[in-house]
């Protein structure tokens, strides 16, 4: 489903080059649970970041679902994003200005959906997560697991084949990271295939693999 | 979509009370401005009560000699025997008419002296003119052939000259300069601003002090013709110029040590520009400087809104990169940012149209302009929707180009 082959990812500042991932070889199968793990600065997120397309690596070669993605540019890989892969991101990126089903729509904005079918599919969603009872809420009138919540219906609203989590339970307290894993893995049993940050060893045992980088080098 | 876009920019919008405030202020202060001159050259310029057939009208308002040195010249109206020989005799329009430039008389009205803006014309006029009769008839060749004492007036004066209200004045006399006219016609005065139709009463031209038998080229007189069709005005033009051409030199001389006679037969516009810049040079320069201003004017609150938008945009960058993560182009956010600054010009455009009504409605009814008649007609609100669509376009496109190279993973740090 996912595969890197000798990745490599160079920040360049004006002063200073830093190597953030070195020579990553990867190959994540349909249907996998993978977790990475590793010290902080040792490239995780950057790796997560290369694999949703978010960013482009240095040097090496990324494959979602068998299609090499060659060129990084805008009209070629947004609509891979947008169909393929499906973001959790730590501090959960919510839009403050818009109500809880307006922010879970957004994925749905950038296809052919009509209103009343992204309206659908946004409430099925949050049903997945059980806020179905908070679609007219704001993002600011919600605690940090029901966030978490909102951004993972946003997630899974278009029915991408990958979900990416970068430490989705990091600002979480250890209850309410148990129910957003809880969720994750019930989304990965259904088909999903899902690549989880983690700095949480329990977390980490819950999922198939475990993924160790250290300084940008994978170590297992 | 459209909705999704429309949700958040209200939002954007309440979350800067002080930002929109600025913003809308800009906006529709520019917009109130350009509507209401628009207006005002369109009552100046436009086809306009009477003058609706403006549009299709040459006006053949001012004559100057000169010799070749151009180290003397002479320019005014024309005289009535002139233009009866070079406008009235024309083949190609549909009618000409010979009017007097705007003269004064006085009148008593209980003892009060007043000032009475007044005016000669042929027959042709009410014809060349579109005036509203509210009672009686304007005066026909007959009148002016026999040189009766007749009148035509407008409802202003009859209201302040004649006491008994809601009775026909038709037929009963006024007294201008110690002589007694019939008033036969009662119109709907027009405008001050329409200086070949604006009078309070209009003579016969061949009533006392018309000066209609002057002789020599120069007089009080100005001549339109009337075309049967707008594309007959290049026909009109030439069949006049050669007429011009065709006059003697003697007959040019006979005015001091003038030799060259320069009167042309030209659309309103034109004739008016003219009086302010002959040459081509002036009329480039005049070009030149109104487009600077209207530039000047449209584009400092487009760079204002440019700057406030830029700003505004790098706060919102952690959305921009949800938006992009989840798969928007840039194209798709380009247009959200384009659509969001159109939607805050049209809220400008709505409460600009809204300043107008009441501002044009204040000039109407103030009596500034007597018979004012300004609107805000299509051709305005047009222009004033394209400035609009225009402003929110130019302030949308630079902070969507900006945020469109901003990479997702800085966008989402940020
Ligand atoms: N935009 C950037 N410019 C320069 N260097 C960067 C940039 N982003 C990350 N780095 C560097 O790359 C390295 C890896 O960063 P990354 O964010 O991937 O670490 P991480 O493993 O996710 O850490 P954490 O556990 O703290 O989130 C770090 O040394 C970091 O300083
Ligand atoms: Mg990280």
């Amino acid at each position: 489903m996912i595969k890197l082959q000798n990745v490599e990812k160079v920040y360049r500042t004006s002063s200073i080059e830093t190597l953030a991932l070195n020579n990553i070889n990867l190959d994540v199968k349909k249907g996998e649970f993978v977790s990475i793990m590793g010290p902080s600065g040792c490239g995780k997120s950057t790796l997560l970041n290369i694999i949703g397309l978010l960013d482009a690596p240095s040097k090496g070669i990324i494959e979602i679902d068998g299609r090499k993605v060659e060129r990084f540019n805008d009209k070629e890989i947004a609509p891979l994003r947008n169909k393929m892969l499906g973001f959790i991101f730590q501090s959960f990126h919510l839009i403050n200005d818009l109500s809880v089903i307006d922010n879970v729509e957004i994925p749905l904005l950038y296809r052919s959906n009509n209103a009343k079918q992204r309206r659908e599919l946004a409430e099925e969603a949050l049903e997945k997560v059980g806020l179905a009872n908070r679609m007219k809420h704001f993002p600011k009138q919600l605690s940090g697991g029901q966030k978490q919540r909102v951004a993972i219906a946003r997630a899974i609203v278009g029915k991408p084949e990958i979900i990416l989590a970068d430490e989705p339970t990091g600002n979480l307290d250890s209850a309410m990271g148990n129910e957003i894993i809880n969720i994750l893995q019930s989304l990965n049993e259904n088909g999903a295939t899902i690549v989880m940050v983690t700095h949480d060893d329990a977390m980490a045992k819950r999922t198939h693999r475990l993924i160790r980088l250290f300084d940008g080098t994978q170590v297992l | 979509m459209l909705s999704n876009y429309i949700k958040i920019a209200w939002k954007v919008l309440l979350r800067h009370p002080f930002y929109t405030f600025i913003t809308l202020f800009g906006i529709s202060l520019t917009l109130t401005v350009l509507m209401v001159l628009t207006s005002f050259l369109d009552h100046l310029f436009g086809a306009h009560y009477p003058e609706n057939n403006r549009d299709r009208s040459l006006y053949i308002a001012t004559m100057m000699l000169t010799d070749s040195a151009e180290t003397s010249m002479s320019t005014g109206p024309a005289s009535f025997r002139f233009l009866s020989r070079y406008a009235k005799s024309l083949k190609t329009p549909e009618n000409v008419t010979i009017i007097s430039n705007f003269s004064f008389s006085n009148t008593y009205i209980n003892g009060k002296k007043i000032k009475l803006n007044t005016k000669y014309t042929d027959a042709a006029f009410w014809h060349v003119m579109g005036f509203e009769f509210l009672e009686g008839k304007p005066y026909n060749e007959q009148h002016t052939k026999s040189g009766e004492h007749v009148v035509v007036i407008t409802d202003d004066l009859r209201n302040q000259y004649f006491e008994k209200k809601g009775q026909t004045v038709i037929g009963q006399n006024i007294e201008i300069e110690g002589i007694d006219y019939k008033v036969i016609g009662i119109v709907k005065g027009s405008p001050a601003t329409r200086l070949y139709t604006y009078s309070d009463v209009y003579f016969p031209y061949t009533a006392p002090k018309s000066n209609y038998e002057n002789k020599g080229m120069q007089g009080s007189y100005i001549a339109i013709a009337l075309a049967k069709d707008q594309t007959d005005i290049p026909a009109i033009q030439s069949e006049f110029d050669s007429g011009i051409k065709s006059i003697p030199m003697s007959e040019i001389r006979g005015e001091r040590k003038f030799n060259i006679l320069i009167i042309k037969a030209e659309e309103y516009f034109d004739h008016f520009l003219n009086t302010f810049a002959r040459r081509d040079q002036d009329k480039l320069m005049l070009y030149s400087m109104t487009a600077l201003v209207i530039l000047m004017f449209i584009g400092l609150p487009a760079i204002n809104l440019v700057n406030v938008n830029v700003s505004r945009i790098l706060e919102r960058a952690s959305e921009i990169g949800v938006r992009k993560a989840f798969g928007a182009p840039s194209k798709a956010l380009l247009w959200q940012f384009i659509i969001e600054n159109i939607f805050i010009t049209c809220i400008g455009g709505v409460l600009a149209l809204g300043l107008s009504y009441l501002i044009i409605y204040l000039i109407n009814s103030s009596g500034w302009i007597p018979y004012a008649d300004l609107t805000i007609n299509f051709a305005v609100f047009l222009i004033s929707v394209g400035v609009c669509l225009m402003f929110g376009f130019l302030s949308g496109v630079l902070p969507a180009f900006r945020m469109s190279r901003l990479k997702i993973v800085d966008a989402l740090k940020g």
